[in-house]
């Protein structure tokens, strides 16, 4: 299959990658570009653990094609602590028990990363639906709701 | 016991037992750095994919493989054929039977594996399975695990059709697996004949799946040159793994390496040897080269372990007051295509004979039968110890319905039926021993705390005004901690536990154990078990697990057994280490060992402030100045043999809500209170009672895997399987008691997998309480909008005014 070369803004670093047309992003994040903080828990992108940030938004990388990434920027768990500082989502998911296997936790990390942006000082349940296309298997949902809202605390401009 | 503020910060300063400290393993997860089976990536290394049957039952009248070998990029294509000659076409299950590796002639469950591909990478070997051309022709499925032993059913077990024993015992028809009986027949029989009261229901626990949000899958890597096999795999139990591979291929263990990495999530889906596994080993010594298996999530739900599939029929004779006299139960099990459960060997029902739970029964009687059915093999603990998910179930509810006959109320009956808590240990008709509880006490907490009279009065007021809203009661009682090895044995294996822990000259810690976390932070938790037993700061022990290279053997974390075993294998060991610390505080002290006092984390002189060793100041020593006639070095290994399991409970309590327009029903509020014994992390605790109540939650309000009359699978993705989102699922309260198990050395006794047995029979016993009023006793799980509705709806209470 012809392959063709894209390049993309990957955790602020330009990156160069040959792809065939119909390989996901997130196939080609973790497999050739060695990014495997982004995991896949279903690829019918029902479960959000592939969800990375492209272009100012949350995408479920298991449904886009790498292809269009073309040009664009992705920021994964990997880019998410800046110069050696956690991010404090980061440190919220540490102090609040907001993981346990952690197989879910870099989509729940990239997705409420956005969804801060989007709603910096958010109630339970907006945190609730804002967040309802990640699923996890092991935490019951309240240590991460827990995080989320000590880390908009954390956020909040002082 | 440390008394004296100076203790005290000693004692905070090792955060060992008790303490809410935060997790060692979260680092490397929340920045992307966790090392799961998909992660890994070796040179050379090549992708292995299913041929699947999209049918339920039929054979295999050919296999053409040339289309698909034609792809370029395609390495090989195996079949049952190929495997033949290597015997490694079936498989030996944990139960005694043997379950096809690649559909031999016939396949018996949709989505079997009938054929291997392996290409240069997925896509391509993805697209092989597609050319891969096989010819059925189909059967006549069996579904119904009802009509599996009637005289005209299909027979689906060609293979074992003549034999009378597939590995548990005499069976009377071809798709008969076992019968299992334990109790006394005759005086339940009496006590069920001369009862004032007796009450029965039918009650299903559907088939569902444990779905851990990391599918299964491996790196197999066979080196030639060496003749080592290394295999990275998904799974809860690596030194069995690499046990049956052993068997299986002929390599010698010691050539065998099995690591389980970081593991996404198990919940028992990740105990069983799967073909998946087999076939990519198998592949990787054919091609001499790495194989990665990894399944995608509609094979995960539709090959990979299911659990429950219970069709119960319960039986309890009581006197007018309330008093049981006996129970009876009878299970119709349907086990799938290959009994392949996993579980101890030599119980086919697993604990389910746990099932007279937290009450005083006189007399029991359990029989269980297992069938085979055209559906994908498999069954094990979903978060429970092998069946205690059922029992518990099974009894609860039969509480809940013995309590309407009589009209007395739900927490009223089970104070009255109650074993004391002067009565431990105490002997049920079925033949365990309960080690301790105080079920009265955990009731009352529960009652009290949520002001339960108050909301008897709320729903009355409700009722008449034609509102539902229902409350669940709920007081179970586990078994957990396979477990004592003359009980329990995987494959003749005894189910001890293991801990191999060496201490440093700098007092630095190094330990092993054969259990492996999914999740549980065994890096945090048993590091505290260390450090409370060595006195050594948590923050310089190191835990490692899941290499079957370096770690010693165990069974494997399922069935809550980590803390129970493992646990208790390190606290051992960790005493022998302290024992061995304690003669070289004498030596160096020039004191008797008998002068010595242990104090957090030193050895005083008794009566002489100032004389005492730390045992950093021991562990320098052990490498240097030993006494006499002792051989250097601080390190020890157990192997902890259970004297018995372990017994966690609990009380819960749910109040839920049900519009009658919809049948939606709304958990309003959810009070757990567990007694798990000694805690060694309540955060960890804390986390895992959460986790296990949402996947209580899960299968009681939805999930189920339902197949049509052909044997298709109607929900195999996480579009139609349920699993609850953020927005569903309910806030949770927890509370605790502390009865320490009294044969534990720690007193604990395992929690992660209460939760889960407690809160599913609890939201039944709110949902049915709802209409308990309209004369419903029982309603099945699950408990979706639609089918409460259904229920709305017969009762005739969706009609608008
Ligand atoms: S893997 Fe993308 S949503 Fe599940
Ligand atoms: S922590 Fe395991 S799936 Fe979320």
């Amino acid at each position: 299959m012809a392959k063709k070369l894209i390049a993309f803004k990957l955790n602020n670093q330009p990156v160069e990658v040959l792809i065939e047309a119909r390989e996901l992003l997130v196939h080609v994040l973790r497999e050739q570009l060695a990014q495997t903080g982004t995991h896949i828990g279903c690829e019918t992108s029902h479960c959000g653990a592939c969800t990375v940030d492209f272009n100012g938004e949350s995408v479920k990388s298991c449904t886009v094609l790498a292809i269009q990434a073309n040009g664009g920027e992705v920021l994964t768990v990997e880019g998410l602590a800046q110069n050696g500082t956690l991010h404090p989502l980061q440190e919220a998911f540490m102090q609040d028990h907001g993981l346990q296997c952690g197989f879910c936790t870099p989509g729940m990390l990239m997705r409420s990363f956005r969804f801060l942006q989007e709603n910096p000082d958010p109630t339970e349940e907006e945190i609730r639906s804002g967040m309802a296309g990640n699923l996890c298997r092991c935490t019951g949902y309240q240590n991460i709701v827990k995080a989320v809202k000590s880390a908009a605390a954390k956020m909040q401009p002082a | 016991m440390a008394t004296t503020a100076e203790e005290l910060d000693r004692q905070a300063l090792l955060e060992g037992i008790g303490c809410s400290r935060k997790r060692k393993e979260d680092p490397r997860f929340i920045q992307g750095k966790g090392n799961y089976v998909d992660d890994v990536k070796l040179p050379g290394m090549v992708y292995a994919d299913m041929v699947r049957s999209p049918y339920a039952h039929a054979r295999i009248k050919s296999i053409n493989k040339e289309k698909a070998l034609a792809l370029p990029g395609v390495l090989a294509v195996l079949t049952a054929e190929d495997l033949k000659p290597l015997k490694l076409h079936w498989m030996p299950t944990l139960a005694g039977d043997v379950q096809a590796v690649l559909a031999d002639e016939k396949v018996h469950f949709q989505y079997q594996e009938v054929a291997v591909v392996v290409a240069t990478d997925r896509y391509i070997a993805a697209d092989a399975t597609e050319l891969v051309e096989v010819e059925y022709e189909a059967l006549p499925a069996l579904v119904d695990p009802h009509k599996a032993l009637d005289a005209d059913a299909p027979i689906l077990r060609e293979d074992v059709k003549e034999k009378d024993n597939v590995g548990q015992g005499p069976r009377k028809h071809p798709n008969h697996i076992f019968s299992w009986e334990v109790g006394d027949r005759d005086t339940t029989q009496s006590a069920l004949d001369t009862a004032e009261v007796v009450v029965k229901q039918d009650m299903l626990y559907p088939r569902v799946h444990p779905s851990p949000l990391e599918t299964c899958g491996c790196v197999a890597s066979f080196d030639k040159v060496k003749g080592q096999l290394t295999v990275y795999i998904t799974s809860q139990a690596p030194h069995i793994v690499r046990t049956v591979v052993s068997i299986l291929s002929g390599v010698a263990e010691s050539k065998i390496r099995i690591i389980s990495p970081d593991i996404g999530g198990g919940f028992g889906n990740k105990v069983g040897v799967y073909p998946g596994y087999v076939t990519a080993i198998v592949a990787s010594i054919v091609l001499g080269t790495p194989v990665k298996w990894i399944e995608d999530r509609i094979e995960n739900i539709s090959t990979t372990a299911w659990a429950r599939d219970y069709h119960m029929t319960g039986e309890l004779a009581a006197d007018i007051s309330g008093r049981i006299k006996g129970l009876r139960v009878n299970v119709l099990a349907d086990h799938g295509a290959f009994n392949s459960h996993a579980q101890p060997t030599k119980w086919p029902a697993g604990l389910f004979s746990i099932c007279t739970g937290s009450y005083d029964i006189p007399t029991a009687h359990v029989k269980v039968d297992g069938v085979y059915t055209n559906k994908s093999p498999g069954g094990v603990a979903y978060r429970c110890s092998f069946r205690v998910t059922e029992a518990v179930y099974l009894i609860e509810r039969m509480m809940d319905i013995l309590a309407q006959k009589l009209n007395i109320d739900k927490a009223e009956i089970r104070r009255r039926n109650f074993i004391k808590a002067d009565a431990f240990p105490y002997k049920t008709a079925l033949g365990w021993e309960v080690d301790s509880g105080n079920y009265q006490a955990a009731l009352a907490k529960v009652l009290d705390a949520v002001h339960y009279d108050d909301l008897r009065k709320e729903q009355a007021e409700k009722r008449s005004r034609g509102e539902l809203m229902g409350i669940g009661l709920v007081t179970f009682t586990e078994i957990v901690g396979a477990g004592p090895s003359k009980a329990c044995d995987v494959l003749g294996v005894g189910m001890f536990e293991s801990a191999e822990i060496r201490v440093h000259p700098t007092g630095s810690v190094i330990a092993r154990m054969g259990t492996i976390s999914t999740g549980q932070a065994h890096q945090t938790t048993y590091a505290q078990i260390i450090a409370t037993e060595l006195g050594l700061p948590s923050e310089d022990i190191q835990i490692e697990e899941g290499d079957t290279d370096t770690a010693p053997y165990g069974l494997g974390t399922y069935g809550s057994r980590s803390t129970p075993v493992g646990g208790a294998a390190t606290a051992v060991a960790a005493r022998k280490i302290r024992a061995k610390a304690q003669k070289i505080a004498a030596h160096l002290l020039e004191v008797s060992e008998a002068d010595l006092d242990w104090d957090v984390d030193r050895f005083k002189v008794k009566g002489v402030p100032g004389q005492e060793k730390t045992m950093k100041e021991i562990a320098w020593a052990a490498y240097n100045n030993v006494p006499d006639g002792m051989e250097m070095g601080l390190e020890a290994v157990d192997y902890y043999d259970p004297p018995n399991f372990t017994y966690p409970f609990g009380a819960y309590l749910c109040v839920v809500d049900i519009d009658k327009l919809t049948g939606e029903t709304k958990v309003r509020r959810f009070y757990a209170l567990d007694d798990c014994g000694t805690r060694i992390n309540p955060m960890i605790i804390e986390g895992q009672i959460h986790g296990g109540l949402t996947e209580g939650f899960a299968v009681a309000m939805g999930q189920e895997m339902p197949y049509d009359a052909e044997g298709n699978l109607l929900g195999n993705t996480f579009m139609d399987y349920f699993i609850p989102t953020f927005v569903e699922t309910p806030h949770w309260e927890t509370d605790y008691t502390v009865t320490p198990s009294p044969h534990h050395p720690l007193g604990a006794k395992g929690v992660a997998e209460s939760p889960h047995v407690g809160s599913i029979p609890c939201f039944t016993s709110a949902i049915v309480d709802a209409f308990a009023h309209l004369g419903v006793t029982h309603m099945d799980m699950p408990h979706s909008a639609y089918r409460v509705w259904q229920k709305i709806h017969e009762l005739g209470l969706d009609k608008q005014a």
